[in-house]
């Protein structure tokens, strides 16, 4: 035993990725030349049977991702080249609905992630991403039964519910937004759909698990889910990516539409490898009465914008938000959160904690909006950061714009350490420093874990502790 | 049976730029339970810290042998492993663990064995008993929002639980009412009863020791031990306090 502790102190540098880095080799029926060009976005398009209206978007949001600028105020992302960037890459499978039918090397990456047996055990329904398509897809007859759509977006865009996609698509995050918004919008494959009928309550949270696999690709999968008039549901979205050297892009986008009375709860913890952009928008609006809870663990990734944003639009709209953020060695993670507030009575409950090590870069971003309409408006901002060791930087950047008196607005934020007295508490119990400090980091994230259900605030534990490994040495 | 289990000579430990212990000795053999009182200041916790290996206190010099070990060559959980215990005055509170979690944790990275959920319930229901703590104890943070004897009473809990070798208990009994001494007390004489363990007592006060077997006592001022003896010094403090061992008149 006590071999072993000091043979876990001789780790240094990076961490032990093995188990998420793991890849098969790439089975691409189709894959289009690298650059992007108007040429490219029709053969998308093509392939994809896109609707005549969609094949316009595409073309419209290619010409405006020319125009747009890269932003310049967060961190850098001049090691991304775009003309280097394969922009899509499908696996050679179909659609499926039973797992038996999955191709062998695709179902074995699925099992080394865990993926059936999550849905074994609790998950209503899996719709699992293998590169830019929808590999493997089943919800459980039960949330079918109520009526409940959830299905991968290009065929809802030929089905019953076109006109409600073609309602509804980028209109929440249009591809003027910013120059990877139209990108999204010019190449975007893949993703889910999700409808909850008015009324209906999907007791088990619905999946969707979500990696990269090629070497260069981008991802691009756009997930739209509204929930109608008092309606609940929990979406949950998990990412690993297998680690490669040459830049990767994520440029995914979520658009939730959460109706009067209505209740979403959306989960997410994404685990990029370490050379990953991740630049990703993610945006909500609420009507009278309705609710949108974020609970967002970030982990991974070489740079991360990330700023999920909650438009309260009705009277007595909430938002919830609650999120960790793990940034390590050579990464700058950029997160934080955006809420407007549009009518009155609405309020917002930001809860976030950041944790930086081994020189790695979190910046807590949050912008708080109420308009004049919005009175009696509530909002509460706290965050919190933890840094490791005295290399690891922490910043966090509030902004508010208060247009009403009639409101109460509060921040708060603190940057504290791992109180060695706590670890010598914990290790005079006979826990070695490693886990010591790996408890009260996990401990530190408990905002996060308590929201999650019980194996992903394990997976999540489990991260915090490969991610703290090698922080002594 | 005189087996020795501890072996402190001659320690000098400095916390800061002070000395703190200027030549401290203690034998403790198994089965025994040793006292050590004195005035504020005197040195008492900080023994205790530097047996388990507190970074903060520097030991300058002079040795530790405990089970025929070198204590200075373990590190903090490397004790913990050999059997040695420390309760703490000020328990630390860490969110995110639960009392039950943090115990069962301990004891696999202690033994390296994993421990069996049914079996470790068990122990830990009837250790709750021992202590009239409520069972919804086990599955809140650790230490957090409890009151202090709540703290103290889950420290005891913890002793019970990982059935050291040697334990420590510095100031167990500071802030608890006479109910929570008396349950206190109960927790240790159920430890006690362990004759393969031994137990050092730090204490400035003597009534949890009127309800437990006593060994040895020791007087400790100004980082020397300057009397020692048996039950009955115990009772000599109390009817004259610590006066007569002032440093000038400490002859030893």
């Amino acid at each position: 035993m006590a071999d072993n502790v000091k043979k876990d102190k001789t780790f240094v540098d990076d961490i032990d990725r093995e188990m998420y880095d793991f890849r098969f080799e790439e089975k691409d029926v189709y894959r289009v030349d690298e650059g992007l060009t108007p040429e490219i976005v029709n053969k998308i398009s093509e392939e994809k049977n896109d609707p005549e209206w969609m094949h316009q978007f595409r073309l419209k949001s290619l010409e405006i991702y020319n125009k747009k600028e890269i932003p310049n105020w967060g961190p850098s992302i001049d090691g991304l080249n775009m003309d280097n960037i394969v922009t899509y890459v499908r696996p050679n499978t179909k659609m499926h609905a039973e797992w038996d039918e999955v191709p062998d090397d695709i179902k074995e990456t699925f099992e080394r992630l865990g993926i059936p047996k999550a849905e074994r055990e609790s998950l209503a329904g899996v719709g699992a991403q293998y590169d830019s398509e929808l590999v493997y897809h089943n919800v459980k007859e039960e949330v079918a039964a109520q009526g409940v759509i959830y299905t991968d977006l290009e065929s809802a865009m030929h089905g019953e519910y076109a006109d409600m996609i073609q309602k509804h698509f980028m209109k929440l995050v249009p591809p003027t937004d910013h120059k990877f918004a139209a990108l999204h919008g010019a190449v975007w494959s893949g993703g889910s759909f999700v409808y909850v009928p008015p009324g209906v309550s999907v007791e088990i949270p619905l999946q969707s698990y979500f990696r990269l696999n090629a070497p260069g690709a981008g991802q691009f999968e756009h997930t739209l889910i509204i929930v109608d008039e008092g309606a609940y549901l929990h979406f949950i979205e998990g990412c690993s990516a297998p680690k490669y050297n040459i830049a990767n892009l994520h440029a995914g986008c979520v658009e939730l539409f959460v109706g009067r009375n209505a209740t979403l709860r959306y989960s997410t913890i994404e685990n990029w490898s370490k050379n990953m952009y991740n630049l990703n928008t993610k945006r909500a609006i609420c009507e009278e009465g309705g609710k949108v809870e974020w609970v967002s663990g970030s982990f991974g990734s070489h740079v991360s914008y990330l700023y999920p944003m909650s438009v309260l639009n009705g009277k007595g709209a909430r938002a919830e938000f609650t999120g960790v953020t793990f940034a390590g060695r050579g990464q700058n993670l950029d997160t934080g959160c955006k809420i407007v507030h549009n009518a009155p009575d609405t309020s917002s409950v930001v809860n976030t904690r950041s944790i930086s090590k081994s020189g790695g870069i979190s910046t807590f971003r949050s912008s708080v909006v109420v308009n004049p309409q919005a009175e009696n408006t509530k909002s509460s901002v706290s965050c919190q950061s933890l840094m490791i060791d005295s290399e690891s930087r922490s910043d966090t950047v509030p902004a508010m714009d208060i247009r009403t008196d009639k409101c109460d607005i509060g921040h708060e934020a603190k940057i504290g350490r791992i109180s060695d007295d706590a670890v010598f508490y914990l290790m005079s119990r006979g826990i070695s420093e490693e886990e010591a400090r790996a408890l009260i980091v996990s401990g530190f994230a408990e905002n996060v874990s308590k929201e999650l259900p019980l194996e992903y605030a394990v997976e999540m534990n489990n991260l915090i502790r490969l991610e703290m490994r090698g922080t002594i040495g | 049976m005189s087996e020795t289990l501890l072996s402190v000579k001659d320690l000098h430990v400095r916390v800061e730029d002070k000395e703190i212990l200027k030549g401290f000795n203690l034998e403790v053999k198994k089965g025994e339970t040793h006292v050590i009182m004195g005035p504020n200041g005197a040195g008492k916790s900080t023994f205790g810290n530097a047996l388990m290996g507190n970074p903060a206190y520097e030991v300058t010099s002079g040795e530790m042998f405990f089970n025929g070990k070198n204590v200075l060559d373990l590190g903090v959980n490397e004790r913990a492993s050999e059997g040695l215990f420390m309760s703490f005055q000020n328990p630390l509170e860490v969110s995110g663990i639960s009392l039950s979690n943090f115990i069962r944790t301990a004891l696999e990275q202690r033994t390296g064995k994993r421990i069996r959920l049914w079996d470790f319930r068990k122990e830990m229901k009837k250790a709750l008993a021992v202590l009239q703590m409520d069972q919804s104890y086990a599955d809140r943070d650790l230490n957090v929002g409890f009151s202090g004897g709540e703290k103290k009473k889950a420290e005891i809990l913890q002793l019970l639980m990982l059935k050291p070798t040697l334990a420590i208990l510095d100031e167990t009994d500071s802030g608890l009412d006479v109910d929570a001494v008396r349950t206190v007390s109960a927790g240790i004489e159920h430890f006690q009863a362990d004759k393969d363990s031994a137990l050092i007592i730090i204490t400035h006060s003597t009534g949890i020791l009127s309800s437990l077997h006593v060994d040895a006592t020791h007087i400790l001022v100004d980082g020397q031990i300057v009397a020692s003896g048996d039950a009955s010094l115990v009772d000599e403090i109390n009817a004259n306090g610590f006066a007569a061992y002032d440093k000038e008149d400490a002859a030893e």
